[in-house]
């Protein structure tokens, strides 16, 4: 890492963009409710130009800085409101603007019939405007900003159709559940601050690089880390927070594609990634981090194999693939996990805006028991879904092979001393969820467009707004692999590789590398294409089994029984019995006070009022007056 | 004395600003009585907040005037009143005070403008709540105790008048509470206060109120226990720490849209501005002993007031509670007692002021349409009344603390102070974050979101002009004090930085005090021992 000298240039602009856009799109959207797509959608193209420059002009190695003003500053704590762009920044922000302007463009076919788009707009717009300071902030504190304002953002577009309660309900839990996440945000905050005086990520490094007696800090360092990896598991969804990412998909599709898949759900990875210097110190909270990672992947991608919403498939393929991301990050190969968002970004949300663009033509089905059949109406959609499953798959030589293929080696020569002892125990885990996600994206595949259509609508090929979106996202999951060793190189000014350098491979091995997947993707084929038989013979075979995954494991079930029960009952409990009877007993248990009170009712109800001003009045001309004499 | 109307004015703006504002209220409800009773009440009303406004010019140029680099009491008035008693008229304002009266004198026209729903005896409600802002303005910048014990008791009675004459069905048994609560803890007061004022006559030989002479009394280690233990049951029911925090919901139940709106605003910050004012200077070792238990009972307060407000399905009463919640959180962060915590916990009082004022004025415009406050006769509003819908989301936020709204800072400043001094206690007071985001979002769930479900919703009016202008300031400040609180935060530091700094002090000299007379109990005959001592000495 060479720290070059900060240039300052107007960063300001890239969040500006969207921030104008999310109060024009509403206001002007309001009146003419046509415009409020391309607003918000030209909008975000500005914000994706104007990182594209920077992007360009960026030199090798260097840093733009952009303070904006002092936030606050007290008792030797300076919060300054300051924009960061290097490296790191510049391929999320690439990522962010440019796949939400698709997602933008989307929307506007998406989202043509819906009567309070202007709304909707105005929500996606502020979404980006959050996630672009959460990525360009430059100390912990404007993260956290970007942090809980994309948390809004994601509560008000899970609710956004607010009229059905449930979807309403979803969005207060995504927001309630990752506020507990937010809470060891903060404590990781408060420790950093305090023990380090600055939350300026440059600063921060900086002291961790020159002090000498480090080793005396790495309690407190590890306890930094893991109270900032809580944070993770909130936002990006990891065990034991990720409960709300499913009940998610109650938003609008290209929402749960460019939020709960694309951006959003990553900024877990892109902040264990700033702040890598932290985890760096911490070995114990990296193995955390690492079993953690697994233990989701594999969790989540077994509770995918049962789910029959098109939605909640993916929902879980994006909790499981998050967890793909930790593992890299948990093995301090902070680039590969950059390298698998990437690739992520591209396939799943072209896979969530597949999905939206089936569940538009079925009327609003998302249950793939009543689909199947649509390869042949709607070819566009099917083909780029089967790029991305393909991809998402791990077969080279798409995107998804080199990324996760990457990652499974970075753990596999992960240097943590903490690690040695299972490390092993976790690539086999990893491998074996590698080739379940290509089950059940596969089975998808299947249900969705492949058999004959089990349904009762008249499916249709989308629109063409629509259809470029997933063309060119598609056509990134394809080509993004090869950029690895680009991306590598581009990064390792910013995150240290920790020994985990780009490994180069022929196309050949590739291929053969990817036969695990392969099998996944043949066998569900097999199983999947005709719905009528096999799957319920798989089921009765396993019914424990069947019975457990279907109904995830009944975390749900579980937080409910052990935490939100208890805690209801304890807000009742301290309602009725203690500030009801105890204290407030003890106040007005004696009759007297009733007493009293007839007492002074008669003498309130007798008009008096005005007599008692009055004496007021007259006590405080008489003091005046005493002062005046005086 | 010259006749010159216009010179002698303006030289009680430079000589009296402080008394101006004071007194201003008092004049404008003195004058609401000079109009004949009528009917319609909007003359009354027009004059009110004619005079409220008066007032929050003259803070403002208070404001103005206010020099925000100096950390010392300014704008003072002195002057003697009761000479036997020694009592002064003393009046002055600092970095702590500042934006408190500020607060008051920016809620007051606010809440007459909210008044449109009161139908009996308007008059009478609005020179009641006048003179409540007279009181409240007196106790915030009265630097002797009897002025401030006065002003105190005076915020008393109109309270006790707003509730009790405007209040809802159940007003009587309110009142009655809040009336036992507080004389309950302002007798305590007047108690050590007095026993104060006579241990400084004692051994200074001169009866003063004063509070810059009442901190140079000495007291045993015992003794500051003791007094301190009654200040801060007087002022710990007024803030209100919990177990002292029942009189609240009740009072704010019963209490009229305006009354509550004072009560939440500024009100519940009297408790805690004693605490800053006369328990901890006066008592600094006192204060020592307390402070863990003071933060404890905060936290409790936190997550107690949170777990209630969760369980409500009256929304004031959720509101009511949220304040406890609240107030907790100002509490820990001067307990704490580090510049970044108190400072912290000082710009939340006003925070809570507005976010929660705000809210209180929102619960307002519901009642005045439907009559209910049951949570559960609300539901799917948004879509009826989508700018109250609005309103409501941002001021909710503001209360649950999201960055870049007003509440955030307070909050982050609180406890990341706090952390510095009380790390376990802290990290649950963190698990208030948490607990707020779970009862607000309820609410709004509860109310805004759904299918209109009541028949009646569905001929609700959004928000008219005359209560978007209420509520337009709040919303302007919550964004303001949010994303550029360094202006204000800049002002109260100092001041902050020199109580601090002033309150260890007098602990240090207390302590050597104690250290010199640690043989045997000589505060008992105080007095008499120094006698012999000087004698002694001679």
């Amino acid at each position: 890492m060479t720290s070059h000298e900060a240039h300052q240039v107007q960063l300001g602009l890239i969040p500006l963009f969207p921030l104008l856009g999310s109060a024009l799109a509403f206001v002007i959207g309001k009146k003419n409710k046509a415009l409020s797509g391309w607003i918000a959608t030209i909008a975000a193209v500005c914000s994706f130009a104007s990182v594209f420059n920077f992007f360009r002009s960026l030199p090798e190695g260097g840093v733009f800085e952009d303070k904006l003003f002092t936030w606050f500053s007290i008792g030797g704590f300076t919060a300054d409101f300051t924009f960061r762009f290097d490296s790191l920044t510049a391929v999320m922000c690439l990522v962010v603007t440019g796949v939400g302007s698709l997602i933008h463009l989307y929307s506007i076919g998406y989202m043509n019939e819906e009567p309070s788009k202007h709304r909707y707009f105005s929500y996606l717009n502020l979404f980006l405007f959050s996630m672009l300071l959460l990525v360009l902030g430059g100390n912990l504190l404007i993260l956290f900003i970007g942090w809980e304002g994309v948390g809004l953002c994601s509560y008000l577009l899970i609710g956004f159709w607010f009229k059905n309660e449930a979807f309403a309900r979803a969005g207060r839990k995504a927001f309630v559940v990752n506020r507990i996440g937010d809470a060891g945000f903060l404590i990781a905050i408060f420790l950093c601050a305090g023990i380090f005086g600055t939350i300026d990520f440059a600063e921060l490094a900086a002291k961790f690089v020159h002090n000498t007696n480090m080793d005396l800090l790495v309690p407190i360092v590890t306890g930094i880390a893991i109270c900032l990896f809580i944070g993770a598991t909130g936002k990006s969804a990891q065990i034991p927070l990720f409960v709300w990412l499913p009940d998610a998909m109650a938003g609008p599709t290209p929402v749960s594609a460019l939020i709960h898949a694309a951006t959003m759900v990553t900024a877990g990875v892109y902040m264990m990634a700033r702040t890598h210097f932290i985890f760096d110190m911490a070995p114990y909270a990296m193995m955390i981090v690492s079993i953690v990672a697994v233990l989701t992947a594999f969790v989540a991608g077994t509770i995918a194999i049962t789910q029959n919403d098109i939605k909640k498939v993916l929902a879980y393929s994006t909790v499981s693939q998050l967890g793909f991301m930790f593992m890299a990050a948990g093995a301090g190969a902070y680039w590969i996990a950059v390298f698998h968002l990437v690739t992520h970004a591209f396939f799943k949300a072209c896979l969530f805006l597949c999905s939206g663009s089936v569940i538009h033509s079925c009327h609003h089905e998302q249950d793939m028991r009543e689909m199947g059949g649509l390869a042949k109406v709607m070819p566009i959609t099917f083909v780029t879904y089967l790029i991305s499953t393909i991809a998402i798959s791990g077969i080279a030589p798409l995107s998804g092979y080199y990324s996760k293929h990457a990652i499974l080696g970075a753990m596999e020569h992960n240097p943590n001393p903490f690690m040695a002892q299972f490390a092993e125990w976790l690539v086999l885990a990893a491998s074996i969820t590698a080739v379940i996600t290509a089950f059940y994206m596969t089975r998808s595949l299947a249900m969705t467009f492949l058999g004959t259509y089990r349904g009762h609508a008249h499916p249709h090929e989308s629109p063409l707004l629509m259809t470029i979106p997933l063309i060119v996202l598609a056509s990134l999951a394809s080509i993004a692999g090869f950029y690895g060793e680009d991306l590598y190189a581009y990064l390792h000014h910013v995150v240290p590789d920790n020994g985990h350098h780009f490994h180069h491979e022929s196309m050949a091995d590739a291929l053969v590398h990817s036969w695990t997947a392969i099998l996944g993707v043949l066998a569900a084929l097999l199983l999947y294409t005709n719905l009528k038989v096999i799957p319920q013979k798989v089921s009765q075979a396993f019914p424990l089994l069947n019975k457990l995954l279907s109904n995830k494991y009944y975390i749900d079930e579980i937080y409910n029984m052990f935490v939100v029960k208890p805690l209801e009952g304890l807000a009742g409990i301290f309602f009725n019995r203690i500030d009801r009877g105890v204290v407030d007993g003890a106040v007005n248990g004696t009759g007297m006070v009733v007493e009293i009170s007839g007492e002074v009712a008669r003498t309130v109800q007798t008009g008096q009022i005005r007599s008692y001003l009055f004496m007021m009045v007259l006590g405080m001309l008489f003091v005046i007056g005493l002062y005046i004499v005086a | 004395m010259t006749l010159d109307p216009l010179g002698s004015l303006l030289n009680v703006f430079n000589q009296n600003l402080l008394s101006a504002i004071i007194f201003a209220p008092l004049l404008g409800a003195l004058w609401l009585y000079v109009f004949p009773k009528k009917e319609d009440g909007s003359i009354y009303r027009g004059v009110a907040f004619l005079w409220g406004m008066i007032t929050f010019g003259l803070s403002c140029l208070m404001l103005l005037k206010f020099n925000s680099e100096s950390s010392a009491l300014q704008l003072r008035e002195h002057a003697s009143w009761i000479q036997g008693f020694g009592v002064h008229y003393s009046l002055g304002v600092d970095g702590i005070s500042v934006f408190l009266v500020m607060l008051t004198t920016f809620l007051m026209p606010i809440v007459v403008l909210a008044s449109h729903s009161v139908k009996t005896n308007l008059r009478s409600y609005l020179a009641n709540m006048l003179l409540l802002e007279t009181a409240m303005l007196g106790t915030l910048l009265a630097l002797d105790s009897f002025l401030f014990y006065i002003f105190w008791e005076m915020m008393l009675f109109p309270m006790y008048f707003l509730i009790g004459i405007w209040g809802g069905p159940r007003r009587i048994y309110a009142t009655l509470k809040f009336v036992l609560y507080t004389v309950f803890g302002s007798v305590l007061m007047l108690i050590a206060l007095l026993y104060t004022v006579w241990q400084h006559a004692e051994q200074s030989g001169a009866v003063s109120f004063l509070i810059a002479d009442l901190v140079k009394t000495n007291f045993s280690l015992q003794e500051e226990i003791l007094l301190f233990a009654a200040f801060a049951l007087a002022f710990g029911i007024k803030v209100p720490i919990f177990p002292f925090h029942t009189w609240l919901p009740d009072a704010h139940v019963e209490a009229p849209t305006g009354g509550s709106v004072v009560l939440a605003g500024v009100l519940l910050k009297m408790g805690l501005y004693g605490f800053i004012r006369f328990a901890y200077p006066l008592f600094p070792n006192g204060a020592e002993v307390f402070a863990p238990y003071l933060a404890i009972l905060a936290v409790i307060g936190i997550v107690y007031g949170a777990l209630v407000a969760w369980a409500q399905s009256d929304v004031k009463k959720l509101v009511a509670y949220s304040s406890v919640s609240h107030l907790g959180y100002c509490v820990l962060g001067f307990v704490a007692f580090n510049t970044i915590s108190a400072t912290g916990s000082i710009y939340q009082m006003l925070n809570h002021g507005i976010s929660t004022g705000a809210l209180f004025l929102l619960v307002g415009v519901l009642y005045d349409r439907r009559h209910t406050r049951e949570i559960s006769e609300y539901g799917g509003l948004a879509s009826k009344v989508p700018v109250f819908a609005f309103l409501f989301l941002v001021f909710t936020l503001s209360s649950i603390a999201l960055p870049l709204t007003n509440g955030f800072v307070g909050e982050f400043l609180i406890l990341y102070g706090s952390f510095q001094t009380f790390p376990l206690i802290t990290i649950v007071a963190v698990s208030g974050v948490v607990l707020g985001a779970i009862y607000m979002l309820t609410l709004y769930l509860k109310t805004m979101f759904g299918e209109i479900d009541e028949a009646k919703n569905g001929s609700l009016t959004d928000v008219n002009t005359r209560e978007l202008v209420t509520l337009l300031p709040l919303l302007f400040m919550v964004f303001y004090m949010g994303i550029f609180p360094q202006k204000m935060l800049s002002m109260i530091e100092p001041s902050v930085v020199s109580y601090i700094q002033m309150v260890e002090e007098r602990k240090d000299d207390l302590t050597a005090y104690v250290d010199d007379h640690s043989s045997g109990n000589l505060r008992v005959v105080n007095g008499v021992t120094q006698l012999i001592e000087e004698e002694e000495r001679v």
